[in-house]
């Protein structure tokens, strides 16, 4: 039998031609080359098929001219004719995530081609993609390339030999793209079955998980405010003037600790807003509207409050993965506790 | 966020404009807010008037911390 032909997919990082200041590479066809990533995958292949063709993208120069790139790829691929199309692995690289997701999308629907990628479980990509696209999870930097290599070498074999596809548990992808078959009982004897296994203490597995409802109970209630110290935290992205840390205005990859220790307001000369969700004017006319320490400051001044905590806490709350969040927060409440807070203020836009 | 900081166990207050949001997220003492791009200020008011509306709704907040609640309550009165 022939080798099977793959068409592989890369940003302009992992191509070798360098990272934010070259994202607005265009996209080129490379035939024959077998690139980067594309040498973890050959080495999975094996005899079975080769990657007869890689096209290199800017990450910025495919979100920004997304139609144009897509159709121009979509055309390069078909060119190619191969029977399996890969893209990435992306890791939690947001924007090359995404254009994997959506070359992907784009090469099975248009060309009828089968396509794979892979990625962190946080990126961006993976929520908008892996109901449509086989999108299978990696860590959340290269140096997952070697454990993501070989899964998705040995499925994109799978699919480029039209072998029959499992479920997401069996085949390892995010779970998502919904295989339909024909189950050997119906619904209501799998549930009696799933029931009298309960009853008997039985391992049962149920056909469709609940999502999680993490509740967490309510704390109790500050005895005497006037004795307590309290901190302001915001999503609201308010920070320094200039943005110090440089907290992305959406999709945040990190949390801002600033001290505000004899600062008696947040003007507009000392302090703005990094948000990028929201019309920004009013925040940054007078950013105590998002985080109100004048007057906490002037709580504390009339005895009504123990202390303004002299530190607060902020990100932006816009696009930013869950995850992120909850790791931010579960950060800053430590040290909050360490530092003596007894209750907080979180302000969001 | 609201829901670590709880975790931690420091009691929390969320202050908000969309309050839907905040209970579908599990924040326990919630605040309703005025707009979402100025959540604590009011730029139709002047100065002074804006900033009294400001320690009003800081204060019901402080409120919020100081009542005990079994589970999640917006304060909107």
């Amino acid at each position: 039998m022939s080798k099977l032909r793959v068409v592989h997919y890369i940003n302009q990082f992992f191509a070798g031609i360098g990272g934010e200041e070259k994202a607005d590479t265009p996209a080129e066809l490379r035939v024959g080359e077998v690139i980067g990533p594309g040498m973890a995958l050959k080495a999975s292949f094996g005899e079975e098929a080769e990657i007869v063709a890689t096209i290199v993208c800017g990450d910025s120069y495919f979100a920004e001219n997304m139609d144009k790139a897509k159709e121009q790829i979509i055309g390069w691929v078909k060119e190619q004719k191969p029977d399996v199309f890969i893209a990435g692995p992306a890791f939690n690289a947001g924007r090359y995530g995404t254009a994997c997701g959506a070359i992907c999308e784009a090469v099975q629907n248009k060309l009828n081609i089968p396509v794979v990628t892979g990625m962190y479980i946080e990126n961006p990509g993976a929520d908008m993609y892996k109901n449509k696209i086989y999108v299978f999870p990696t860590k959340d930097s290269a140096a997952g390339m070697k454990d993501a290599a070989p899964l998705m070498a040995k499925f994109a074999l799978k699919l480029g030999k039209k072998e029959k596809i499992g479920s997401s548990k069996e085949e390892g992808f995010m779970p998502g793209k919904r295989i339909n078959f024909f189950a050997e009982k119906r619904g209501s004897e799998r549930a009696v079955d799933m029931l009298l296994a309960k009853i008997a203490g039985k391992p049962f597995e149920t056909e469709y998980p609940m999502p999680e409802f993490d509740k967490v109970a309510p704390n109790p209630e500050i005895k005497d405010i006037t004795k307590a110290t309290i901190a302001l935290c915001t999503s609201g992205g308010i920070v320094p003037k200039g943005n110090p840390d440089h907290i992305e205005s959406s999709n945040a990859l990190k949390y801002g600790e600033y001290d505000i220790t004899g600062v008696m307001e947040l003007t507009s000369d000392k302090y703005e807003t990094a948000h990028g969700g929201y019309d920004p004017v009013y925040a940054n006319e007078r950013p105590d509207r998002v985080l109100p320490v004048d007057v906490m400051r002037d709580l504390e001044k009339e005895g009504k409050i123990g202390k303004l905590h002299n530190k607060f806490y902020t990100t932006v709350g816009n696009g930013t993965a869950v995850a992120s969040a909850k790791k931010y927060a579960a950060e800053y409440a430590q040290k909050l506790k360490a530092d003596g807070v007894d209750a907080v203020i979180m302000t969001s836009t | 966020m609201v829901k670590e900081i709880e975790r931690a166990g420091i009691p929390v207050v969320h202050m908000c404009t969309i309050t839907p949001i905040s209970l579908t997220v599990g924040a326990n003492r919630i605040v309703p807010t005025i707009a979402i791009p100025h959540p604590l200020g009011n730029p139709a008011l002047d100065k002074a008037e804006e900033k009294k509306l400001r320690r009003h709704l800081v204060e019901k907040a402080l409120k919020a911390l100081e009542t005990h609640v079994d589970g999640q309550v917006v304060f909107d009165k």
